[in-house]
């Protein structure tokens, strides 16, 4: 009798331990890895990630109820692996973008157009001399028909300072009929920088993936290390380290609240939300010698410590913030022209949410109840105490309360911290270099960022990988602008804020 | 022959009043609005050093424009300037009086509004054929509660020309007038829309897809944009005066009372506008930008306080007489 297929992840990791970062490794065949793709899709366990290594293709898959976490990976057959996408949509430009950069085929996947690659780069790697063809083929966005619909573009340049990405919009008259995104105008290639680099120089090109979350990718990258080289770091580090990703957080989403404001023409609020911005950046300027606190965070502990005054700076911000952020919550909270704006606009599902894996306020903006720091909890959220901002509306609002609660959490947070602050040193000494892996995951402000490396016993980086919350927001930004009006998109998106840069590696 | 001259010379100095304070009107709004947001914001000159800078620059025109990109501006300039001028500000009893009639205002208007439309779609972007669309839609909301206002006045006063309502109401013993109160707010919601202020248009965005007025003029450029810009400044100007002049009149030169009261007329009416200026700015900064079909509803408002005005105004003519 033939065995059943396992669809649920939680089946195949039974009796099995879980490494010192809390994955669990498992080698599987192409059926199995078919059958999670589509335990996937079912919702028995989220996709976290899509990898390919040498010679074989990894996914990381999540069970946040059971607190397990796996890493599945299948050997290349003829540089191809069976197909994640075909049966679950979320994994679709994942796996595009792997075929574009590493030339190697998801057997089956639905969508053969190119992602990453434009086809303008000077130098393709080899993998991708075959495919000249397709790499030469002019982008086909998908067809709308209709009477009366017509399409507008929209970049990839902008008329504000903001990133490069290019959105399709088929129109009918003002009501949006589809919208499409196109990205990989920022691609740097971060994996293959890393590749050969030592810890030290892939730290730097972690922390500039995406220069907004610094601190949230220096600090899943030094995490995947340290799990990698049995590296532990000294306490004071590790509550350092939270209270600079908090510090991040705090920033970003009182930053965010302003834009989105701004975006409905509130032009008082964001004026209001930048000044506190600029005074958390100086704060951090003032404590850890950098507004964005970049490279700071550091594998085996910080690069930075924070004085006596220090901590006395950011407990008189916290006091500052509190006054003026309830401020703006009020304004928020009481001005009905803003919120005939922001209440049902731009609805994300529950089911869309779950489906895609959908993190940050965006997914707990729709109830998926996933926080990185309560699910998986690492470093210093294991010991604090704090509860997750949910909210079932799914709308633009949903989403600024989210994050209006979470600047609340964070500043909580980061005043627990400073209590349990000793001092102690900031670094501890590198194990010894071995042959090893390692995978991290961190919740920076946009949500969970999935980091994971491999070492040879010279401590050099064989392969790096890492996964943007982007890549499973943006997606929902196509739904969400679905039965809105163009005029609306701009806030949706701004209620999103996704990251190109960190989409695009 | 010496009255002539004095009204042509009296009718001169409102055309170039209005063009010379029109940009500096726009600064102080701006200004106002800067201040709210605690930034220290831009000198109120600004607006013409920007002009200045604008006719300076060379104009990069599309490839695929026609006569009609390259013409509108112009037109659209001369008809909102004309329509400016029309408008009593400081006196009645100008030269171009009996020209200055409320329809011919409407019409002037919409005829540069017509011609921008048309701009718009010109060079075939779609973000200019948004524009278009939008502004049409607004126009056609906006046009009949116009009218309905000024009707209104005319209907009150027993004329449609300006200057004489503007006499009428300055001489008419004061009376709360229900009718007089409702117009105003319609007039008021009109000139916000028809203007591109919030909460109908927001004129400092940069996004795109939000853009009404903005997405129009996006392709201008150079002298071709200074033009425009003038319009919109025009434009304001025009309709503060407008709300002065039939809500507001005291202070204005009568039209019996020759050059010697100009001067208080004048400054009667420099600091109506500048207060007319900073009340905007005060607006924008206090409310949230529309959704684009709550448009409609809005105009809707101004259509149906319109509609009660002038049905008042019949009534209480019927019963007075």
């Amino acid at each position: 009798m033939k065995r059943p297929v396992p669809t649920a992840a939680a089946a195949l990791a039974t009796k099995l331990r879980a490494g010192p970062d809390g994955f669990i490794r498992l080698q599987i065949d192409e059926r199995d890895w078919i059958g999670l793709a589509m335990g996937c899709a079912q919702g028995l366990q989220d996709l976290l990630a899509l990898w390919v290594d040498d010679d074989a293709a990894h996914m990381g898959l999540g069970v946040p109820a059971l607190k397990l976490r796996i890493i599945v990976s299948v050997p290349l057959k003829r540089g191809s692996f069976p197909s994640v996408a075909k049966n679950h949509p979320a994994a679709c430009r994942l796996e595009r973008s792997i075929r574009d950069l590493h030339g190697v085929e998801p057997k089956g996947l639905p969508d053969q157009r190119n992602w990453m690659d434009h086809g303008k780069w000077p130098s393709p790697p080899p993998s991708l001399k075959k495919d000249a063809a397709r790499r030469d083929a002019a982008y086909a966005f998908l067809a709308t028909e209709g009477e009366g619909l017509h399409q507008i573009a929209v970049g990839p340049v902008h008329a504000g300072i903001i990133e490069p990405g290019h959105f399709r919009f088929s129109v009918n008259g003002e009501a949006v009929v589809r919208l499409e995104e196109r990205f990989g105008y920022t691609h740097k290639g971060i994996a293959a920088l890393c590749k050969g680099a030592d810890i030290a120089t892939a730290a730097r090109i972690a922390a500039r993936i995406s220069g907004d979350s610094t601190v949230a990718y220096s600090y899943a990258y030094a995490l995947a290390i340290e799990a990698a080289l049995k590296w532990r770091p000294p306490p004071r580090a590790i509550l350092l380290r939270g209270i600079m990703a908090e510090i991040e957080r705090l920033s970003h989403h009182v930053n965010d609240v302003g834009a989105i404001c701004n975006d409905a023409s509130v032009v008082v609020l964001h004026a209001h939300c930048t000044l506190l911005r600029e005074d958390i950046l100086r704060t951090a300027n003032q404590c850890f010698g950098h507004r964005m606190m970049m490279d700071r965070i550091v594998p085996g502990g910080v690069a930075a410590d924070l004085s006596a005054a220090g901590a006395e700076a950011i407990q008189a911000l916290l006091a500052r913030c509190a006054t003026n952020f309830e401020a703006v919550v009020r304004v928020y909270d009481e001005a009905p022209s803003l919120q005939d704006r922001t209440v049902s606009t731009g609805n994300v599902s529950a089911e869309l949410a779950r489906r895609f894996g959908a993190g940050g306020h965006v997914g707990r903006a729709s109830g998926r109840a996933f926080d990185t720091r309560l699910n998986f909890p690492y470093g210093p959220y294991e010991a604090l105490d704090f509860a997750m901002a949910l909210h079932a509306g799914g709308d633009v609002d949903a989403r600024v309360w989210v994050r209006i609660e979470e600047v609340r959490s964070s500043m909580a947070l980061i005043r627990q911290m400073l209590k349990l602050l000793v001092p102690g040193p900031l670094m501890s000494v590198m194990p010894r270099a071995r042959a090893s892996e390692g995978a991290a995951m961190v919740e920076g402000f946009r949500g969970d960022i999935f980091v994971t490396v491999r070492l040879d016993d010279r401590a050099r980086l064989v392969n790096f990988y890492a996964r943007d919350p982007s890549c499973f927001q943006w997606p929902l930004l196509e739904a969400a602008i679905e039965g809105n009006i163009v005029a609306d998109f701009p806030l949706c998106n701004k209620s999103f804020n996704c990251s190109y840069s960190g989409h695009d590696m | 022959m010496r009255d002539t001259v004095i009204l042509l010379f009296g009718q001169t100095i409102q055309m170039f009043l209005v063009l010379l304070i029109a940009p500096g009107i726009a600064g102080i709004t701006r200004r106002v609005k800067a201040r709210f947001m605690r930034r220290q914001g831009a000198p109120i000159i600004q607006p013409y050093r920007d002009l200045i800078k604008l006719v300076r620059k060379e104009s990069v025109v599309a490839q695929n424009a026609s006569w009609l990109f390259r013409s509108a501006p112009y037109a659209i300039l001369a008809f909102t300037w004309v329509a400016a001028a029309l408008v009593p500000t400081f006196a009645s009893g100008l030269m171009f009086n009996w020209a200055a009639d409320a329809l011919a205002l409407v019409a002037l208007l919409g005829a540069a509004r017509a011609l921008l439309a048309l701009a718009g779609m010109d060079v075939g972007t779609s973000f200019g054929g948004i524009g278009s669309s939008r502004e049409m839609m607004i126009a056609t909301l906006a046009e009949p509660a116009m009218l309905l206002v000024l009707l209104t006045m005319a209907l009150t006063a027993g004329t449609t020309r300006l200057p004489e309502v503007a006499e009428f109401l300055i001489s008419a013993p004061i009376t709360v007038r229900v009718s007089l109160a409702l117009a105003l707010v319609a007039l008021i919601i009109v000139a916000l829309a028809e203007n591109a202020r919030i909460p109908v248009d927001n004129p400092a965005t940069h996004l795109e897809l939000t853009m009404v007025h903005e997405a129009m003029v996006l392709e201008y450029s150079g002298r071709h944009l200074a033009m425009i810009e003038m319009a919109a400044q025009l434009k304001l100007v025009l309709y503060i005066s407008l709300i002065v002049c039939l809500f507001l009149p005291f202070g204005m030169a009568p039209a019996n009372a020759g050059p010697a009261a100009w001067p208080v007329g004048m400054a009667v009416y420099l600091v109506k506008l500048v207060l007319g200026a900073a009340l905007l700015g005060a607006w924008e900064v206090s409310i949230a930008k529309m959704r684009v079909f709550r448009v409609g509803e809005f105009l809707g408002g101004a259509f149906v306080f319109a509609f009660l005005a002038i049905l008042l105004a019949f009534v209480t003519r019927e019963v007075l007489n």
